[in-house]
């Protein structure tokens, strides 16, 4: 087990030196010169060479990008040009509240739509069956920033119940996670359906109705547990897009977190903060694919003994 | 059965593909349709709520909210093919590639979609428009881009799985090149899989497109784009709700459109797959 974390986490180095890459090379590029943008078309040739020297943009592409990797390996993600900060405190002070949303929005979709989902596949083609799948039909097509506004004007508007928008409170919260949370509880509400559709026809289920277990026993024991390994898989694939998604919800609710910090990065062309948010992204979902995979050796027995 | 009568009697694929009828109708007879000018504007109606003068309300500035959603439909449809192209081309080279060349061409290929697939799809966009800069243009490649990679392991697939066939090594024995191998023995076979995914796409650039302009890193202002308009109301959202969930509204309503007609497509092309 030990190993296997290890190893993947070292695989994860390749890929993070690759989206470094990739990113310092489009940057490098990119027609127009990074610095006489983010100084406006009055700048002197004096300042912009000034700045250029100060960012190190004077050396070549090989020594900017090898001294980027090594500086980020002593933990150094360099000062972000904008607020002249050192960029990991930036990203520190962001995060959880990322993290705090894009849980808060997991744990709704997984509780939702795995309901949904199994009520659903119990009750095939019942009213609740009907109604589910045409919502998640429309959970999926609903952009995620106007569901956002469509709540502001319902619960803050007009019922006057919620915040508009910020952060600080239990009551901030819940428009923003309810709001990124729709689109996963759809397509997971989906997912379980078939899945739980597909175990309920298998051979073992049939054996352990045949045997006289009562219906929420099969259910339980036998059924939801072979379910899961599925829905576990789409969970973590989820938790990759409630990321991309918090970007959106964080700009409609004035939520304080990387989504809102990476867009304002991008407005004021503040790269190296961008470097870093792009980094820190990456690496999130390097955790969360692993985590979901260690996932399989809990539910799954056969996983864990092939190590 | 064939695959026409199939989708026929899916109820839901059918209204799907009448609304997007409707959709490329008004794309294409915009002029015609808008009952106003999209960019004439009028300070003294600003905000005015959906009335007989203005069916869905006059925005911020106090243009015709109807006529710039019908134009926003040019938008939202030019970027989807055009996006969906680049990711067809791109998907039918790489994967290709990727499938006939095999060895580490192919290892090296396969991991760079690997880690492009693991990457949320919004993310991916924006670090593109981000990197390359806001606009029409920037953001039909970005959205195009982000295609690339599951193209890429469709076309791939099928070419490892018909390599082995026999009538692909019989033609191969004979000295065919690989262009006319794929033109005559791989596309015929991937073609029902790559509409599905094309159809989907179209929803999914629909939506990503309206994303990246609401996020103001998409189509550019004065253009009519329902991100981009969804975007501006959203600074009048408390006195007048009605600029910024209108536009929302036929964003659902497009993307809801491609993902039903797809759906039905699926399910008819390939009814093992029915339900799924």
């Amino acid at each position: 087990m030990l190993t296997f974390v290890i190893r993947r986490l070292l695989l994860a180095v390749p890929v993070l030196l690759g989206v470094v890459f990739v990113v310092m090379l489009t940057i490098d590029l990119l027609p127009g010169d990074v610095v006489s943008l983010m100084l406006g078309e009055h700048a002197t040739k004096d300042a912009v060479a000034k700045l250029r020297e100060h960012l190190g943009l004077d050396k070549p592409f090989a020594v900017r990008y090898l001294d980027y990797v090594g500086r980020v390996a002593r933990g150094d993600l360099g000062r972000s040009i904008q607020q002249n900060r050192p960029v990991a405190a930036e990203l520190a002070d962001a995060w959880p509240a990322t993290l705090q949303l894009t849980l808060a929005a997991l744990v709704i979709a997984a509780v939702a739509g795995v309901a949904a989902g199994v009520v659903s596949a119990v009750w095939p083609n019942s009213v609740f069956d009907a109604l589910a799948r045409l919502g998640s039909l429309f959970g999926l097509s609903m952009p995620i920033f106007w569901t956002g506004l469509v709540l502001i004007v319902v619960f803050s508007l007009w019922l006057n119940w919620l915040p508009v928008g910020g952060a600080g409170s239990l009551a901030h919260l819940v428009l923003p996670a309810v709001t990124l949370s729709l689109p996963s509880v759809a397509m997971i509400a989906r997912m379980t359906r078939s899945a739980v559709l597909d175990v309920l026809g298998e051979d073992y289920v049939r054996t352990a109705r045949a045997k006289g277990l009562g219906e929420t026993w099969v259910l339980g024991k036998h059924a939801l547990r072979n379910a899961f390994i599925p829905i576990i898989t789409l969970l973590g694939l989820q938790s990759g897009q409630l990321m991309g998604g918090a970007v959106l919800t964080e700009t409609v609710f004035a939520w304080p977190g990387l989504g809102r910090l990476m867009v304002k990065a991008i407005f004021a062309r503040d790269y190296i903060l961008l470097q870093g948010a792009v980094l820190l992204f990456a690496l999130a979902f390097i955790v969360i694919n692993l985590l979901v995979d260690l996932s399989y050796g809990l539910l799954d027995p056969r996983v864990s003994k092939q190590g | 059965m064939t695959a026409w009568s199939r989708f026929c009697r899916n109820r839901l694929a059918l209204l799907g593909l009448a609304l997007v009828v409707v959709l490329a109708l008004s794309a294409l007879l915009a002029p015609w349709l808008a009952p106003l000018d999209p960019a004439r504007q009028s300070l003294i109606e600003k905000r005015t709520r959906p009335g007989a003068k203005y069916l869905l309300g006059a925005d911020e500035f106090g243009r015709d909210i109807l006529s710039r959603v019908i134009y926003g439909s040019r938008v939202a449809l030019l970027v989807g093919v055009l996006s969906m192209l680049i990711a067809l081309a791109g998907g039918l080279v790489l994967g290709t590639l990727a499938g006939f060349s095999g060895g580490w061409i192919d290892a090296v290929l396969m991991r760079a979609v690997e880690i492009l697939l693991a990457f949320p799809y919004l993310l991916l966009a924006l670090a593109i428009v981000a990197m390359l800069g806001p606009g029409a243009v920037n953001t039909t490649i970005a959205v195009g881009v982000w295609g690339v990679p599951t193209v890429t392991r469709i076309v791939r697939g099928s070419v490892l799985a018909l390599r082995e066939t026999e009538y692909v090594g019989a033609a191969r024995a004979l000295g065919s090149p690989a262009v006319a191998l794929l033109r005559r023995h791989i596309l015929p076979n991937i073609i029902p899989g790559l509409i599905v995914y094309a159809t989907l796409f179209m929803a999914n650039a629909i939506l990503l497109e309206a994303a990246l302009s609401f996020l103001g890193l998409g189509v550019q202002p004065p253009t009519a784009s329902w991100g981009l308009m969804v975007s501006t109301g959203r600074d009048v959202l408390l006195v007048a709700p009605h600029v910024a969930t209108v536009p929302g509204l036929a964003i659902m309503l497009a993307v809801l459109a491609f993902n039903l007609v797809g759906d039905g497509l699926r399910d008819a092309l390939d009814p093992r797959l029915r339900g799924s």
